[in-house]
């Protein structure tokens, strides 16, 4: 491997390392399998959706950070990227999405459509997602920059990583669930 | 017989007579107003005479006018264009405001389906005849006409929305 | 989630219980849900199937409905402009320019020729833009992925080319009454010049891929194919029209913006089969890169805004130390401008085709009434139609090559 490639590779968990073993903690093994596999469910519904489609293409390129595949389908997905106005007749079907997902899934709302509502305050449109199911990161903009949409999976990644394995059956994450009437 | 607006309208009164009335250049569409019985026949006449031949429905929308008299709060407006001359022209409908219903023309124009339907959805005005009279854009349980001009933009059920700071009341969000 | 199941009474349980007494099939349905990979937006189908090939076909639409007219009707005219940015998003100062020509046509003002040649660049630009995403796309949709990655790094140049004149990559919101908000820079113009020399070469490697290839021959071929009657009495504009074989187009019809100063052809199809939906868009990149290399070449000196300082915003200097300034100024912002009592229904030839708007303006700072007539929405109401006796790969590659647009299908 030549010393001067400018690729920047994930540095590996601190740890004690000794002749063919490394040791470390589980959770930042399986936080950093996790942060830089995220595979995205995209729920692009408007314009957001065109930006992301150029985030996926070849200049900004989101493969890099581990999405390379897009699951469509919500029991393969880690994460699922809320892109565009989510209309009130739409909530409900978004709400099964989320509710097909199998743990550990994170959220993303993208775009201010998803955040709160954008400039669409309106007797139709949700007010954000966060009305119907729990968002890990909000990307603003009106749609965001590629840069921007990078920017909020690379946060969500900081948050996955440092996410404890116990998580998902703690009691903090049940009462979470129980505030949305997600069983 | 070219299509100018002076023929149109003479064709129009010869055949229908006080049916059809309000003839004028809006810019460069000739408008009129038809009386909500004859307005299937018009726009058959005005799609099937060899000399109007208007073969193309432009577009078809409804419009409130909570200010006019009882008998003319809603208006359906049609568009209607004739590719051969290239000549357009607008028909509006006014309709009573406490049982807004037309014919459809959904036999007619086919493409005039689903405007129907979004007219409907907007603004409660029935389409006799029509099809698969029901609601498209909004939710099927919605109970009122959000483009009426009494019903709010804003969803009123919002409780995270603080209005003092924007200095606005309730008439006017 | 059992309001989700279809009722006894529907029409399609009807249909699979007289088809299992007639022969014993058994009929499935088929929910083409709102999320789907293949769906470029949120519509819903639910099909009738008798195996693979559809008998039958629900749609419903709305999943997206964000009240633009309602909205219109609160909101002073330039404030409108950001919401006819989000109709056909693929394309949008193709819908800004339809607004302020609309708005100008109200309002009786007459644009300089600059101007007109100028919005005519972006427009086609534009034009350009949705068309790598349509055909992209459908060679997505049958698989040829790669296409997709190669000329969505030209979309980006056109991007870049929209940062140089208004900003946004994206939704533009550009121009206001009577032009622009500011003249193009010189970098915007060296950028256009940079895409016309490089953009053809990618484009006929993009074609050369996908036109005759085999497998996209035969996929797309007789699938999802319209003849010219039913198109025209189901109100089809656009490049779907023209597949099926009439020529009509809004620019060559009623030329506005001065359309008719370049020569350009349209091209039109015979089947009004996808595969002729494909090759008259392509045909059409063509076309857009004639008219802008004559724009270019023909452009003439000028303003590039029309003189109405009742309407379009003095410099800001100008606001600090001239007091007709100050007034315009605060009277364009607080939305006090002279307008007659009027009503007017205007035309362009968007991506889609006709994307017209009706205006019944009454004097206030706001429309009366606002109606954007979408061909989307339109033309969208014949796919099940369409797709009747279709295998369901085909109704997949016809919802792809129809192009429809869930922003402007729902409005």
């Amino acid at each position: 491997m030549s010393t001067d490639s400018k690729i920047n590779k994930v540095d590996p968990p601190k740890g004690y390392a000794g002749e063919g073993f490394f040791a470390t903690k589980l959770s930042e093994v399986v936080g950093l399998a996790r942060a830089n596999s995220l595979w995205p469910l995209p729920f692009a519904t408007s314009c957001c959706g065109i930006e992301y489609m150029a985030t996926m293409a070849a200049t900004y390129d989101i493969g890099r950070f581990g999405s390379e595949r897009m699951s469509f389908s919500p029991r393969q997905a880690d994460m699922l990227l809320v892109m565009g106005t989510i209309a009130k007749k739409m909530a409900p079907i978004l709400r099964q999405v989320y509710e097909q997902m199998a743990e550990p899934k994170w959220v993303v709302a993208v775009g201010a459509c998803a955040s709160s509502g954008g400039v669409f305050d309106t007797y139709s449109v949700l007010q954000g997602i966060d009305k119907v199911i729990p968002v890990d990161v909000y990307v603003p903009g009106c749609p965001p920059r590629p840069e921007q949409i990078l920017d909020g999976i690379l946060q969500l990644q900081e948050i996955v990583k440092n996410e404890s394995v116990r998580r998902r059956s703690s009691e903090e994450y049940k009462h979470l669930l129980n505030s949305y009437n997600i069983e | 017989m070219s299509l100018t607006n002076e023929n149109i309208q003479k064709a129009l009164i010869g055949n229908f007579g006080m049916k059809v009335s309000e003839f004028h250049q809006s810019h460069d569409i000739l408008t009129l107003e038809v009386q909500a019985d004859a307005l299937y026949e018009v726009i058959r006449f005005l799609k099937e005479d060899t000399a109007m031949n208007f073969n193309f429905l432009t577009d078809v929308c409804g419009v409130h006018y909570p200010d006019y008299e009882e008998s003319r709060q809603f208006a359906v407006v049609y568009h209607l264009h004739n590719w051969f001359e290239n000549v357009r022209i607008r028909i509006k409908t006014y309709l009573k405001a406490s049982q807004p219903e037309v014919d459809s023309i959904v036999t007619l124009y086919p493409g005039a389906n689903w405007q129907e339907r979004e007219t409907y959805d907007f603004y409660g005005i029935q389409f006799k005849g029509h099809p698969q009279l029901k609601r498209i854009l909004n939710m099927d349980e919605m109970q009122s006409f959000p483009l009426r001009k009494e019903f709010p933009l804003e969803d009123q059920g919002r409780t995270d929305k603080d209005d003092r700071f924007f200095g606005r009341t309730g008439p006017n969000c | 989630m059992s309001d989700l199941l279809l009722t006894p009474e529907n029409r399609f349980q009807k249909q699979i219980e007289a088809r299992l007494k007639e022969d014993g099939v058994e009929l499935s349905i088929l929910n083409l849900g709102p999320t789907h990979p293949a769906t470029h937006g949120i519509f819903q189908n639910i099909l009738l199937m008798d195996g693979e090939k559809i008998l039958d076909g629900e749609g419903t639409v709305g999943y997206i409905h964000r009240a633009f007219e309602k909205i219109a009707e609160n909101r002073p005219f330039y404030q409108i402009n950001v919401l006819t940015d989000r109709l056909n998003y693929c394309s949008s100062p193709i819908n800004n320019t339809g607004w302020w020509m609309t708005v100008e046509k109200a309002l009786g003002i007459e644009i300089p020729k600059r101007v007109q040649y100028l919005r005519v660049i972006i427009m086609e630009l534009a034009r350009i833009a949705d068309h790598i995403i349509c055909s992209s796309v459908m060679g997505v949709d049958t698989g040829a992925l790669t296409g997709f990655l190669y000329v969505m790094q030209y979309r980006e140049k056109i991007y870049e080319i929209y940062e140089e004149i208004c900003g946004a990559r994206l939704t533009t919101n550009m121009g206001r009454i009577g032009g622009f908000e500011r003249e193009w820079s010189p970098k915007a113009f060296q950028k256009i010049d940079e895409f016309l020399n490089e953009f053809p070469a990618v484009w006929t490697e993009f074609e050369n891929m996908l036109t005759r290839n085999r497998i996209f021959m035969d996929r797309t071929i007789g699938a999802g194919a319209v003849s010219a009657e039913m198109a025209m009495s189901y109100g089809f504009t656009g490049p779907n029209l023209r597949a099926a074989g009439i020529d009509y187009d809004v620019r060559v019809a009623q030329p506005y913006c001065s359309y008719e100063d370049f020569e350009f052809d349209i091209p039109v199809g015979q089947n009004g089969d996808c595969y002729d939906r494909f090759v008259v868009r392509n045909a059409e990149v063509w076309e857009s890169i004639k008219i802008i290399r004559q724009a270019l070449e023909k452009m003439p000196e000028g303003p590039y805004h029309a003189d109405v300082p009742d309407y379009y915003l003095p410099p800001k200097e100008d606001v600090y130390e001239n007091m007709e300034a100050l007034i315009y100024h605060f009277k364009i912002v607080m939305g006090e401008i002279p307008v007659p009592n009027t009503e007017v229904y205007n035309a362009v030839e968007g991506g889609n085709g006709e994307l017209g708007f009706y205006l019944i303006t009454n004097g206030s700072r706001t429309p009366y009434r606002l109606h954007f007539r979408r061909p989307c929405f339109i033309y969208y109401q014949a796919y099940n139609e369409i797709v009747k006796g279709q295998s369901l790969s085909d109704a997949i590659i016809t919802l792809s090559s129809m192009n429809v647009i869930a922003g402007e299908l729902d409005c």
